[in-house]
């Protein structure tokens, strides 16, 4: 054997504060940039002129929802026949309807319960879809096939189909009974959504670490876990609100969403339709305030999306 | 040192009347695949006693990092399968264990550090907390205190500012200090045994002689027993007191780190330690082992190493080597150790010109 495979010719004994000296000069200059994830997501959403659309499209409609009153000092249940169906002026900005109530603040009022079903379907399947993804994805085996089949099962139905079928034997439909329906037949996609997200966490070599450094399971989905999937799915149950906000008023428009005398854009899209001909802007109006709506909470779930994923950061 | 004494009874560098902290015997560990049974550990024994350095030294899949996943206990089962033998910790066998008291003993008793630190450290919580979290999730410790604690470790693994540097996220440090990081959340709870799984292999080199010497200093603050797991000759020189040689899920010779280096009693390790690149060999060609590992599906009979060995006979391609002494602490699982030993072995074949294989005959390659 040669000198070199001689292990006291081989390494000279090595100073560990080599790295520390150079390490403490940086430390004093990482104060320009902090770097938690939220803080992370938080600048690049700021940056995005998408995002301060939505934002403010947003703030907006979710005013409308809390505080009609601060938009329109009209009552929209005071109605006077005499003065049906006409066109939008400087005292009807909008018009007024077939019952002849003005239609401004009509559209006004009709945001809360459409962003209330959207709210509450998106929460509700949000909470479904993180339980079941999170224990699907994380036990596996027989416990993530059982789940998966009923997911696939549930994703089967036609959400429309099964509205159709459920709310039509109730006697009486509110926001309550529309949420509760529309959370019955959306949560698979969502569900499937985090199965996927946890999946690709699950394998990563953290949690690996975590396991071998003694935690248990509560710790490792918690801690874990968790945090590292939740953000697609943050930004898909934002999108998804926008979705639910459609699909509200498209059961509304088809006779099995909420009722008279409930005020929703979907009821005045319903109602509208007959007039589509005569008084175009009975239509326009809600569809305009649905779309606006729909599109600023799918714009707002992209920017959200994109801001929580750090893989898409350039 | 002769041919009656056998493996039964030696497991490679045990001392007399000094208590084992980890013994493994006889352990074999298999996953099933599509191709059939992978047989990835097949008969592992070594010991590792309280404030030594066992370097567990093999190619890509010898079997080492199975090695210690099983010795872990966080072996994804299936696909693997512990097919036999005991995994010993003071005397207690960890394989028959429940679960619950094994998770207790990991991170505690028994911690492990991973290759990649980066990937090894949760990317949303702050360093300081992932730390923190092994005082309270195992002492139970309030969040105050157990960040005191962190900083305490950070600053004990020579991280520079580790008070200030406790709130930042895993990607805003380097990889030495990640690997830094990883090395104090693992030694938090001062653990007996300390498994580093290829700690240095994705750093620089001037940082894994740091690293390296951080781990042999905590070892010998805290008296652990180190096993160090590598593919790097050269890290394992510095740092290793015994060194076990993996082949095929086997280890095929066991000895101080001197006696390895110095003579070799098992021609695989003499083929490692030939084709190390040396500075006083001009311009030759690398003398690599020619060949490949063999499948771990399809074994060859016999000794594993047979189909790339120089010194391979009919004997060794029926009868399967066993552990013996062939010095004083020096196992070696080879037929003819002693003549390898000695430098006096025959060769009976040399490797083919293509480097794919052996050929029969004893002259050296024609360069």
């Amino acid at each position: 054997m040669s000198e070199i495979h001689r292990p006291e010719a081989r390494v000279e004994p090595i100073d560990s504060t080599i790295e520390p000296v150079g390490g403490s000069a940086t430390s004093k200059t990482k104060k320009v940039e902090e770097a938690s994830l939220l803080a992370d997501a938080w600048r690049s959403l700021r940056r995005n002129p998408w995002f301060i659309v939505s934002a403010v499209l947003l703030v907006l409609f979710l005013g409308m929802a809390l505080f009609p009153q601060l938009f329109t000092n009209n009552d929209p249940r005071e109605c006077l026949l005499g003065r049906s169906r006409q066109s939008p002026s400087a005292e009807h900005w909008f018009g007024t309807d077939v019952q002849g109530c003005d239609y401004y603040s009509r559209v006004i009022y009709g945001a809360r319960n459409s962003i209330a079903v959207g709210f509450i379907v998106a929460i509700g399947t949000f909470i479904i879809a993180v339980v079941l993804g999170l224990v699907a994805g994380y036990f596996g085996s027989w416990v993530d096939a059982v789940i998966s089949r009923i997911t696939d099962m549930v994703f089967a139905v036609p959400y429309i189909l099964g509205a159709l079928v459920f709310l039509n034997v109730l006697e009486s439909r509110g926001v309550r009974e529309v949420a509760f329906v529309l959370i019955i037949f959306m949560w698979p996609t969502m569900t499937r959504l985090m199965r996927g997200s946890v999946i690709s966490v699950v394998n990563s070599e953290f949690v690996l670490a975590a396991r071998a450094l003694g935690a248990g399971p509560i710790t490792i989905m918690r801690r874990h876990i968790l945090p590292n999937s939740l953000g697609p799915v943050i930004g898909y149950a934002t999108v998804f609100t926008g979705i639910i906000i459609g699909a509200e008023a498209t059961l509304t428009f088809l006779g099995v969403g909420l009722q008279l005398p409930a005020i929703s854009w979907g009821l005045q899209l319903s109602d509208a339709q007959p007039f589509l001909q005569t008084v175009p802007h009975l239509l326009l109006f809600p569809v305009i305030f649905v779309g606006l709506t729909v599109f600023a909470f799918m714009t707002m779930g992209d920017a959200i999306r994109d801001a929580l994923d750090p893989k898409s950061k350039k | 040192m002769t041919e009656s004494q056998t493996s039964t009874g030696f497991t490679p560098g045990t001392r007399p009347g000094d208590a084992p902290l980890l013994e493994v015997k006889d352990l074999q560990v298999e996953f099933r695949t599509k191709a059939g049974v992978a047989k990835a550990i097949n008969g592992l024994n070594f010991t590792l006693h309280a404030g030594e350095t066992l370097a567990i030294l093999g190619e890509s899949g010898s079997g080492k990092s199975v090695t210690a996943q099983t010795i872990m206990g966080i072996l994804d089962m299936p696909p693997g399968r512990i097919a036999g033998g005991e995994i010993r910790y003071r005397g207690e066998d960890l394989l028959t264990m429940d679960e619950e008291s094994r998770r207790k003993l990991r991170g505690r008793k028994i911690a492990m550090i991973f290759q990649d630190a980066l990937s090894s450290l949760n990317p949303v919580l702050p360093v300081g907390w992932q730390i923190a979290e092994m005082f309270r999730v195992h002492r139970g410790m309030k969040r105050k205190e157990a960040r005191a604690k962190a900083v305490e470790m950070m600053q004990r693994v020579g991280i520079p500012g580790a008070e200030e540097r406790a709130g930042d996220f895993p990607h805003q440090f380097s990889g030495g200090m990640r690997q830094r990081i990883m090395i104090a959340m693992a030694i938090a709870l001062d653990p007996d045994v300390l498994i580093a799984d290829e700690p240095t292999t994705a750093l620089d080199v001037t940082v894994q002689a740091q690293v390296m010497r951080l781990l042999k200093d905590l070892q010998t603050e805290f008296n652990m027993g180190l096993i160090l797991i590598t593919h790097d000759l050269g890290v394992v020189a510095d740092v290793a007191d015994k060194i076990a040689v993996m082949y095929s899920g086997r280890v095929m010779e066991a000895a101080d780190v001197y006696e390895i280096y110095g003579k070799p009693g098992h021609p695989y390790t003499q083929g490692l330690l030939n084709s190390i690149p040396r500075i006083d060999d001009e311009g030759g060609r690398l003398r690599a082992i020619s060949g490949l590992p063999p499948s771990l599906t399809d074994m060859p009979s016999g000794c594993p190493f047979n189909p790339r060995c120089e010194f391979a006979t009919d004997r060794c391609t029926t009868e399967r080597p066993e552990l013996r002494l062939v010095a004083e602490g020096h196992l070696s699982a080879c037929h003819y150790a002693e003549d390898v030993y000695a430098g006096t072995a025959t060769r009976t074949r040399r490797p083919s010109p293509t480097g794919a294989g052996m050929i029969a005959g004893s002259e050296e390659a024609p360069e």
